[in-house]
C-alpha cells in the first residue's frame, strides 16, 4: 500500500472502508510528517488541536455507520483567510494575530458538513495580497520542489502543503491568480470555480467582485469532489449564484475529447516568455489534439491591459473592504497593517477619490466590460481556453521586495478570466529547470464540468503530477 | 495621453482618508510608486469605452433581497459579541473619542 500522505480523496475512503487504517492513524501520520517538515517550510501557522479527538469521533462514526458523507474523514489544510470556529485565523496578519473567529464560514461549514477534519491553517501573503508570500506577517512559505524558491500566493501555504503532502487535499481562495498561480508553483492541481459558485461568506474579503474560494489538491479528482461539496447558493453571500450545482464528479473519467473545442490564446504566449515554457504549452495543445479535442488559436486583447483594470478594482476593493479593520470590534490597530496592504489600501482610496474617481475605476469598469464581452464571444465557439498560468516556474525567495506591482505582472495571463469570473483549472504540464510549469483550461462562468472533463482528461493521459522528495529537496 | 504625477501631499492626504499613519519615508517612497503605478493604469487610456458601460457585478445578478426578519441563527450573544475587542465597558465597545478630542481635524 502507498505511504498514507500519498493518498487521494478517494483511495483514504476505500483504505476506511476496508480498514486499512483508520482516520486516527492517518491524521498522527500528516503531524508527524508536519513537525518534521514544518520548521523548514513554514507552510501551517496554527495547528487544530483538536485534531485527535475528531479523528476519533470520525472513526466510530465509520464503524457504526460506514461512508456516508463525502469527504468523511479527509484532513484539509486551510488558508488562513476562512474564519473557522475554535482555531485562530490571521490572514497572516498582525493585525489578526490573535484573531478566534466568532463564527464560522460557509465553504469551512459545508466541508465539515460532509465530514473533513481540519489538520491546521496555511499561511499566505497578508490579507491575500500578493502572489508569493512574502507580505505574510509570519514569513514566507518555502516551495517544497526547492526551498530557494518561493511557492506563489496568495494561497501559497495550501500549495505547498500539497506539494509537500502534508494533508490530503486543501482550500485556498482565488482573486485573480492566489488559488491557480501557487498551484502551479509547486507543480499541483487548483480550480479556481466561477465567480459566485461557493460563498464568500466568512473569507476574510480581498477584492468582492473577484474573491472565489475553491480546491487545491494531488489531482482534478480531489478538485471536483471538493468543488461539488463547496458550492451552492448561500443566502449569507447575495452574490452566490442560484444555478442548481452539478455533479462534477460525472465529469471524471472521460475517455477521450472528442467533439470540444479548444482555444490556445495566441496573446498569453508572451514575446518574453521562455521558449522552453513556451513548448510545454505546445505540447499540452499536442496532446489535446491527441485525444481527440480540437485546438485552433485565437486571440483576446493583449493581457497586459488586464493589469491595469485588475490593478484598479482590486485596490478599490481593497479600499473599502480594509476599512472595517479598526481594532476596536476584534483585532489590533490599524498601524499593524504592513506595508504591503497600506500601499494597497491608499491606492484604492485614491483611485476612488473625487477627482479620480471618472479617470481610474471608472473607466477601469468599462474595459471590464470589453474584456467580458470578448470572452462571451470566444465561448459562443469554444468549450475552453488554453494558456499558461505563470511566464515561468517558481521565482527565488526575495523577488517581490521593492516591486510594489509583483503580483500584477507575475498573474498577467490569470487576470482576465478572474475579472470576467470565468471558472479555471489550473494543473501541472511539465517541468523546465526542475521545477513544475503550471497550464490553465478556462471555461465560461459555470461551466465547471467542461473544465474538470478536459483537465481530467489530459491528466490521466500525462504524468506531470509529480512530487518532491522532501528527503532530497529540504 | 494625460499622466498623473502623486505628489507626497497628495500621499498625506490619502493616508489621512485611509485612517493610515505613515512613516517619514513611506509619504516619499508611496508618491514615487502610486505615480509609476498609475502609468501602467492609463495604458487603459490606449482602449476606446466610449460607448461601453461598466461592469461591477459579473455573474448578472441583481437586487438580491431577503425577508426584513432576525435570524437568530445568525445574531452572536452579547458576550461572544464582544469577546475579540481589545477594550470594553460595561458591555460596551470602546472607541476613541472623536468630538473635542485633541486630534487634528478630520478632513
Amino acid at each position: 500500500m502507498k505511504p498514507l500522505h500519498e493518498l487521494t480523496i478517494k483511495e483514504v475512503l476505500d483504505g476506511y472502508v476496508n480498514k486499512d487504517f483508520t482516520c486516527v492513524d492517518l491524521v498522527r501520520h500528516f503531524q508527524s510528517r508536519i513537525e518534521k517538515c514544518n520548521p523548514k517550510l513554514n507552510i501551517y501557522l496554527a495547528l487544530n488541536e483538536n485534531a485527535l479527538e475528531e479523528a476519533k469521533a470520525i472513526d466510530q462514526e465509520i464503524a457504526e455507520k460506514g461512508i456516508t458523507r463525502p469527504l468523511l474523514g479527509i484532513p484539509f489544510a486551510v488558508k488562513d483567510n476562512f474564519l473557522t470556529k475554535g482555531i485562530v485565523t490571521t490572514a497572516s496578519s498582525n493585525i489578526l494575530r490573535d484573531y478566534h473567529p466568532q463564527y464560522e464560514s460557509t465553504v469551512i461549514e459545508k466541508i465539515k458538513n460532509a465530514g473533513a477534519l481540519i489538520l491546521g491553517k496555511t499561511n499566505m501573503d497578508s490579507f491575500a495580497h500578493g502572489s508569493s508570500t512574502e507580505t505574510s506577517d509570519f514569513g514566507p512559505t518555502l516551495n517544497p520542489w526547492n526551498p530557494e524558491k518561493l511557492p506563489g500566493g496568495s494561497s501559497g501555504g495550501s500549495a505547498a502543503a500539497i506539494a509537500a503532502q502534508l494533508a490530503t487535499v486543501a482550500l485556498g481562495s482565488e482573486t485573480a491568480g492566489s488559488i491557480r498561480q501557487p498551484a502551479a508553483w509547486c507543480g499541483v492541481t487548483g480550480l479556481k470555480p466561477t465567480y459566485g459558485r461557493a460563498s464568500r461568506y466568512g473569507i476574510i474579503a480581498m477584492a468582492s467582485s473577484t474573491d472565489s474560494p475553491g480546491p487545491i489538491a494531488k489531482n482534478v479528482e480531489d478538485c471536483a469532489i471538493v468543488t461539488e461539496v463547496i458550492s451552492g447558493n448561500d443566502p449569507k453571500d447575495a452574490t452566490t449564484s442560484p444555478s442548481p450545482v452539478e455533479k462534477y464528479t460525472k465529469s471524471l473519467y472521460s475517455p477521450d475529447l472528442h467533439g470540444v473545442r479548444i482555444g490556445l490564446v495566441k496573446e498569453y504566449l508572451l514575446p518574453n516568455m521562455r521558449e522552453d515554457v513556451k513548448n510545454l504549452i505546445y505540447n499540452a495543445v499536442d496532446k489535446l489534439r491527441l485525444l481527440g479535442a480540437t485546438v485552433d488559436e485565437i486571440s483576446l486583447m493583449d493581457p497586459r491591459y488586464s493589469i491595469g483594470v485588475y490593478t484598479v478594482i482590486q485596490r478599490s476593493e481593497v479600499s473599502s473592504n480594509l476599512a472595517r479593520f479598526d481594532g476596536i470590534r476584534f483585532g489590533h490597530q490599524r498601524d499593524n497593517f504592513c506595508e504591503e496592504s497600506k500601499r494597497r489600501i491608499m491606492l484604492g482610496t485614491y483611485t476612488l477619490s473625487a477627482g479620480y474617481y471618472d479617470a481610474f475605476y471608472k473607466k477601469a469598469q468599462a474595459v471590464r466590460t470589453k474584456i467580458v464581452s470578448e470572452f462571451d464571444e470566444i465561448f459562443k465557439t469554444y468549450d475552453a481556453v488554453i494558456g499558461a498560468v505563470s511566464p515561468g516556474p517558481a521565482l527565488s525567495v526575495g523577488v517581490s521586495k521593492n516591486q510594489p506591482m509583483f503580483g500584477e505582472m507575475e498573474d498577467v495571463l490569470l487576470e482576465p478570466s478572474s475579472i470576467a469570473g470565468l471558472c479555471s483549472v489550473g494543473l501541472p504540464c511539465g517541468f523546465v529547470d526542475d521545477l513544475p510549469i503550471g497550464l490553465q483550461i478556462t471555461s465560461n462562468q459555470l461551466k465547471e464540468a467542461t473544465a474538470i472533463k478536459i483537465a481530467d482528461c489530459f491528466q490521466r493521459h500525462t504524468e506531470f503530477q509529480l512530487f518532491p522528495d522532501l528527503e532530497k529537496t529540504i | 495621453m494625460h499622466t498623473v504625477t502623486v505628489t507626497q501631499d497628495d500621499v498625506k492626504k490619502i493616508s489621512k482618508l485611509a485612517n493610515l499613519k505613515l512613516q517619514d519615508n513611506e509619504v516619499n517612497l508611496f508618491a514615487e510608486q502610486f505615480t509609476k503605478t498609475l502609468e501602467v493604469v492609463n495604458q487603459l487610456n490606449e482602449i476606446n469605452t466610449k460607448n461601453l458601460n461598466t461592469t461591477y457585478q459579473v455573474n448578472g445578478l441583481s437586487n438580491v433581497t431577503r425577508a426584513d426578519e432576525v435570524d437568530l441563527s445568525r445574531v452572536l450573544p452579547q458576550k461572544i459579541a464582544l469577546r475579540e475587542a481589545q477594550k470594553t465597558h460595561n458591555g460596551f465597545f470602546v472607541v476613541e473619542r472623536l468630538i473635542d478630542s485633541d486630534a487634528e481635524e478630520l478632513i
